[in-house]
Formats: C-alpha cells, sequence, structure tokens
C-alpha cells in the first residue's frame, strides 16, 4: 500500500516522461482525478475478476471471460466482461446522484434523484444477456479493428431496477418521440471533457419494452463500479453498448440518436451483405438491433480426455436477441450429423436458456463437439464466419470444444 | 597403525566438515522460512511517511526490452518502436495496437479517424516511420473462413 503511494508520487513528478512528452489535455484534468495509468494496476483485484479473465486492454479496461467461465445459469461479477470505451468516472456519490431526461421530444425537461426513482416507481427484476456486438471479432478474415474479443463478452446476470416506460410515462413524451440516447458521467480517453466516450441508445419501441430497465442492483447487489454504478440503462438482448453504465441523462430525441458510437461504422453492419474487405460506404451501414442467435458449451472445458465407453455430459447456454432458441444441437463429426437436445425456457424474456446432452463417441481418437441454436424464426448459428463486415460485429458462429476419447 | 589412525583423523575431520555444513544450513534454512514467511522480519518498523522514500531504481531501463519485446508496453522491439510508444500509448493502452492487425492502408485509416474523432495530433515526419512499423510488426494474418482449434490445453476429465 504504501509503496504504491510512493510509486503513485514519484510517478506524478515524473509524470511528463514517463506517459510521453505531453499530458494530452493535463490543464483540464479534473481536480483529484487519478489519470489511468496511476490507477490501480491489478484489474483482477480492482474489479473483482477471476483470475482466469483475460485483459485484452488495459486503457480502457476490456476484459473477457473463457467459454467454461461462464458455466453459471447467472453470471456472476467474477465472470462478467467489462467493454468501456472510456475512462470509470470517479468520486461517484450515489447520494447525489441525478438522472435527467430532456431532448426534443421530451414535454418537459425533467430531474430525478436515483432515491426518487427507486421510491417513486415499482421495481423488477429479470435475468438479461447482455453480449458486447463485437464479441467473436478475433475470428474475422481480414480482420476488423478493435478490442479482439473471443468468444467471453457475454453474461446473463440478473437485473433489478425500475422499468424505462414507467419513468417515461411520468416524464411525458411527444408523439414524435423516435429514439432514446443516453448520456453518462464516464471520461473520453482523450480526457477532452467536451467528448462522450460514448453515447447510444436504442428506438422507442426497445425502450418501452418490460424488461428494460434503469438497474440500479446487479445479482441482488449495488451494480459493481466497472458495470455501471449506481445507475445502468439494461437493454437485453440488443448489442450490450445500448446498455448505458453510468447514466445521468436520457435525451428523447425526434430522430435516430447521433451521439458518439450511433454514427460512422460503430455498431452498424453492411446493410446488404459485402465480399470480405469490400469498402462500405457510410450510408449503406445499418445500426444493429437484436443480435443473433448464439451459443456458447461451457463444461467442459475445451481440451477434455476421456476414456473410451464413458459418456461425455456437456452444458452451455444459448440466446437469441429479442427471440427465444427453440433449437440445440450437437454434432461430434463436424456437421455431417446433428443431434437434438434439450433446450430449457428462459427464465424470462430475453434470458439465456440452458441446454444440456450425454454424448456417445463411437471409437478412440480427436472430436470437436460443435453447439448450434436455432431461434424462433427457424434461424441457426453457421459453422462458418457469417457475413464480413468493417468492424467485426456479430460473429455467431457455432462453438466448439476439442475432446480426445483415449 | 600410524596408517589407522591418520585415516580416523581424517575421517573426524571429515566428520566435523559434515557436521559444520549441517549447521550451518540449518541456520540458512531457518532465515530463509523466517523471510519467507515473514519478509520484513529484519526491517526495523520505519514511520509510514518515511517509507514513502523508500528508493525504487527509479530509472530501472524503464524502456527494457527483453526477448524482442518492450516490456512496458508489450509492443514488438524494431525500428520506429519509440515513435510508436510516445505518439499512441498516451490516450489508449499499447494493448489496443498489439491485438490488431491490419494492412498499411487501414493502419493509416484508423490513424485518420483517431486524428478526426478522437483528438490524436498531427504526426508529421513521425507518421511514416509510426505506420512502417505497425505495417512490418502488426500485418494481417491469413485466417480463412474458420481456424482450427490450436492451442489446446489437455486435461483428463474426471467425474
Amino acid at each position: 500500500m504504501k509503496r504504491r503511494n510512493f510509486v503513485k508520487k514519484a510517478t506524478i513528478g515524473t509524470m511528463a516522461s514517463v506517459i510521453g512528452a505531453d499530458i494530452v489535455f493535463g490543464s483540464i484534468m479534473p481536480e483529484g482525478y487519478k489519470p489511468l495509468a496511476l490507477q490501480d494496476p491489478d484489474p483482477f483485484k480492482m474489479f473483482n475478476k477471476d483470475l482466469g479473465m483475460v485483459v485484452l486492454n488495459d486503457k480502457p479496461w476490456n476484459i473477457e471471460a473463457k467459454a467454461h467461465l461462464l458455466d453459471d445459469k447467472i453470471t456472476p461479477n467474477k465472470f462478467m466482461f467489462i467493454r468501456n470505451n472510456g475512462l470509470i468516472p470517479e468520486n461517484i456519490d450515489a447520494n447525489k446522484w441525478t438522472l435527467t431526461f430532456d431532448g426534443e421530444s421530451v414535454s418537459q425537461q425533467k430531474t430525478y434523484t436515483l432515491a426518487e426513482l427507486k421510491s417513486k416507481f415499482p421495481q423488477y427484476t429479470y435475468q438479461l444477456t447482455l453480449e458486447c456486438g463485437g464479441n467473436g471479432r478475433s475470428e474475422f478474415d481480414p480482420p476488423a479493428k478493435g478490442n479482439q474479443w473471443t468468444v467471453g463478452a457475454v453474461s446473463c446476470a440478473s437485473w433489478t431496477g425500475i422499468r424505462l416506460k414507467d419513468v417515461l410515462e411520468d416524464v411525458g413524451i411527444k408523439d414524435d418521440a423516435v429514439y432514446i440516447g443516453y448520456h453518462a458521467t464516464d471520461v473520453h480517453l482523450s480526457r477532452d471533457p467536451g467528448k462522450e466516450p460514448i453515447s447510444r441508445g436504442a428506438p422507442m419501441v426497445k425502450a418501452l419494452q418490460e424488461e428494460t430497465l434503469l438497474a440500479f442492483k446487479m445479482n441482488n447487489k449495488d451494480i459493481p463500479i466497472a458495470h455501471g454504478y449506481p445507475l445502468r440503462l439494461i437493454a437485453g438482448g440488443w448489442p450490450a453498448s445500448v446498455s448505458g453504465k453510468w447514466i445521468n441523462r436520457i435525451s428523447i430525441r425526434n430522430k435516430v440518436h447521433d451521439g458518439t458510437k450511433m454514427t460512422g461504422d460503430a455498431y452498424r453492419v453492411p446493410c446488404n451483405p459485402v465480399a470480405p474487405g469490400e469498402k462500405v460506404k457510410e450510408e449503406d451501414m445499418c445500426i444493429i438491433e437484436s443480435m443473433p442467435v448464439k451459443s456458447l458449451i461451457t463444461y467442459p472445458k475445451s481440451g477434455a480426455m476421456i476414456n473410451k465407453g464413458k459418456k461425455l455430459d456437456i452444458r452451455g447456454h444459448a440466446w437469441a436477441g429479442e427471440l427465444e432458441v427453440v433449437k440445440m444441437e450437437y454434432s461430434i463429426d463436424f456437421g455431417s450429423t446433428w443431434k437434438s437436445c434439450p433446450i430449457e425456457k428462459p427464465a424470462n424474456r430475453l434470458a439465456w436458456q440452458h441446454f444440456n446432452a450425454s454424448i456417445d463417441f463411437p471409437k478412440e481418437g480427436y472430436y470437436e463437439v460443435w453447439a448450434r441454436a436455432t431461434d424462433s424464426n427457424g434461424i441457426s448459428q453457421p459453422m462458418l464466419l457469417p457475413g464480413w463486415n468493417p468492424k467485426g460485429y456479430l460473429n455467431n458462429a457455432c462453438h466448439r470444444i476439442a475432446v480426445k476419447v483415449t | 597403525m600410524q596408517e589407522h589412525s591418520k585415516f580416523k583423523q581424517q575421517v573426524k575431520a571429515i566428520y566435523r566438515l559434515m557436521a559444520g555444513l549441517f549447521g550451518l544450513f540449518i541456520v540458512v534454512a531457518v532465515g530463509i522460512l523466517l523471510l519467507l514467511s515473514n519478509p520484513d522480519w529484519t526491517r526495523k518498523k520505519v514511520p509510514e511517511t518515511e517509507q514513502e522514500y523508500v528508493a525504487i531504481p527509479e530509472e530501472d531501463d524503464f524502456d527494457k526490452i527483453e526477448n524482442g519485446i518492450h516490456v512496458r508496453t508489450g509492443l514488438i522491439e524494431a525500428d520506429g518502436l519509440m515513435a510508436v510508444v510516445n505518439n499512441c500509448t498516451n490516450c489508449h493502452s499499447a494493448k489496443l495496437v498489439t491485438q490488431n492487425r491490419m494492412n498499411e492502408e487501414r493502419w493509416i485509416a484508423t490513424i485518420r479517424w483517431m486524428q478526426e474523432t478522437q483528438n490524436l495530433w498531427d504526426l508529421g515526419n513521425n507518421e511514416e516511420i509510426i505506420v512502417n512499423y505497425l505495417v512490418s510488426n502488426y500485418p494481417p494474418k491469413k485466417k480463412g473462413r474458420r481456424e482450427v482449434l490450436s492451442n489446446i490445453e489437455w486435461y483428463d476429465l474426471e467425474d
């Protein structure tokens, strides 16, 4: 502890030489703000994450799980991925926290304290699947720019909060409302206070769903700071970036929200399919809404060796954005044959569903178990990479694990 | 007879030496154990404020290279390394660079995007150095439509 203080002091003294000649926007750095370079370097301790989690990026923090860590039906904090676009806000005071509603389509601007929100509106708890739009990006060829997520940027925790629609009703919105856009207190990487790291949102139809929450609890406790304490918008089944963290303002827009990462190629895919590597014009990119059908084998961990004659029990989760998974299959012969296995109903809409199977292997050797889910529209996961897109979103290719029978 | 006693003496000498060494070993072992269980046992309790000045070799080769890797950032050591360190790791982690693989056109497009939207400054003459470094050390890798599973850690699955 003391040693860290020393390092901190020494580092501040020589910060210019340490971080490079210029500290961008150093002069406007908020007082009392610890530059990220000086924040506790142990993310596992700082965020209470399991040591098996993988740090993809430490500025901003981006940490993912591995498939076998996601075995719980309800994802605990220690296995929940972190995807941050900016720097985590500091000095959060929940007692002084407010949420303001504004925008072209709000009848009247209105501000609530967090305490008011908690006491004035009925509370609901749902298990909600949150998957990063870029989960699986690492597999795209040509490679897509950004954090190279493999399979672990997905979670399904239990979220408690109030319905956004109840609050919007109380605020009063105009008939021309099209979209909501959130604003939050995180800090842009360049520390430019004029820039928001991310400000996304959803069309009114998603905003008004019963499961769309202003959440203040995750797994029945205060939301961990890295996941949006003290107030987070939760829109299950959509790219997790819609579920804004640390939110203090929601704008009701009379057009599609144009905040940071709503425009350009962020969280957008080509409206029409393109060849790998093809250039796509900005106006030909469409905003991602519901996430595609997908599944993960969470047990056993890939690399299991079993004795011949023994059955292999597998299990995992499947989800389908706004839809439900209606069929689950697995293959041990690279898709030549598929066997169906039971898939449970979701705990509530937008929660991931659990499957299990007991597998016989015909002879010794190397196998891969592939899992494939099908949604209520009859759409299944592809075995190969789905359509290439410039930013590498929506890779829902079948998950597989390696097994050896000896 | 003389031979015999001489031999006895030698044996005794060896015995004493062994005993001495054994004693020394015990003392050292106890010392190590103590150190392991409580690394601070030899140190005097120093008031906390003073402890802040415990010397950490400040310039302990801040830009150390090990096995061709710039330890502090994880970047590959090659021409242009420090230009990349000084221009590309101020706002974001070097991990955002090392995770990615792009060709020249796309690395440049990424720089332009950061200049247009993320407050990245004009890189001047350094731009060519930086782009060359990135293209040489972090070029795209062919993956095809689906890669084989690799780096599998095999283990016996118990019931």
